[in-house]
């Protein structure tokens, strides 16, 4: 009990692993492209949980900045991604990720 | 001395960031997962918060809930969202989805439990005033070079998007 009233670091490094683990599923099991991307968000931003909880623990900024650098790239690996889905709307007109088969052989 | 409504806050907010995560990849709609991301991502802000992280959380904010979520909104938009409501939601590759997810869970449970010695019980104090800041001279200062290589990266993805959105260049 005393353990559950007493927030430490390791709460936050569970609560960002759990939402690792949501991301994760959503990524391996969901058939829709737009829903996949999402679930990266919810990776990357599970990685940022833990981040901004090292920096608080080590009194530091460090991990602060870092935070906003992977902010930069969520944002770029967005853009990119919804860029790489309209084109393949465009060729297929599905968003299903089982007909994204290109380059199997 | 702690702030009395601590715990109390941590698990309200995580309840709120879980239900919308699992509300995420479990929706059929995609519009309904982009929105249970938005609330998810705002109760991130939150706990940014409760970390000492006002700049970061106003950036999670701005950024994530108002850029990136507006980008998601408009690109559902675009493409046409019916004919995936229909089909099946979830691959073909799911049952080894789940098993790999739940090997990850267990390795991280497994970290966690013994390694709860690393880290230590009590958080260093962390000046609160100035963290804008304080932010601000490490990011122009000592990471300045990979605050212009992040520059050159959204250069490269705005035109990686342009190049795969548009029809003819």
């Amino acid at each position: 009990m005393e353990s559950m009233l007493h927030i430490t670091t390791l709460h936050y490094l569970v609560l960002g692993a759990a939402l690792f683990l949501l991301g994760v599923i959503g990524v391996l099991t969901r058939r829709n492209v737009v829903i996949v991307l999402m679930s990266i968000e919810l990776i990357l931003n599970a990685v940022n949980l833990n981040l901004v909880a090292f920096s608080r623990m080590w009194g530091g900024l460090h991990g602060q900045v870092f935070a906003i650098f992977v902010i930069t790239d969520a944002a770029a690996e967005a853009a990119v991604g919804l860029g790489i889905l309209i084109a393949f709307f465009r060729n297929k007109e599905t968003v299903n990720i089982d007909e994204v088969n290109l380059l199997k052989w | 001395m702690a702030p009395v409504a601590t715990p109390f806050f941590f698990y309200l907010l995580s309840g709120i960031m879980l239900i919308g995560g699992i509300l995420v990849i479990t929706r059929k709609n995609p519009v309904h997962s982009a929105l249970a991301l938005i609330v998810t991502l705002l109760a991130q802000a939150s706990i940014y918060l409760m970390l000492y992280a006002p700049f970061v959380a106003g950036v999670q904010i701005i950024l994530y809930a108002g850029g990136i979520m507006v980008l998601f909104l408009f690109v559902i938009m675009l493409v046409s969202i019916d004919r995936s409501m229909r089909e099946r939601q979830f691959n073909s590759q799911w049952i080894p989805g789940i098993i790999a997810a739940t090997a990850l869970g267990g390795l991280f449970m497994a970290v966690f439990t013994k390694g709860n010695d690393i880290f230590p019980e009590h958080a260093l104090p962390m000046v609160e005033n100035d963290n804008t800041q304080q932010i601000a001279m490490k990011l122009y200062g000592q990471y300045m070079f990979a605050f212009e290589i992040a520059s050159l990266l959204l250069l490269v993805a705005i035109i990686g998007a342009v190049v795969m959105a548009k029809k003819r260049i």
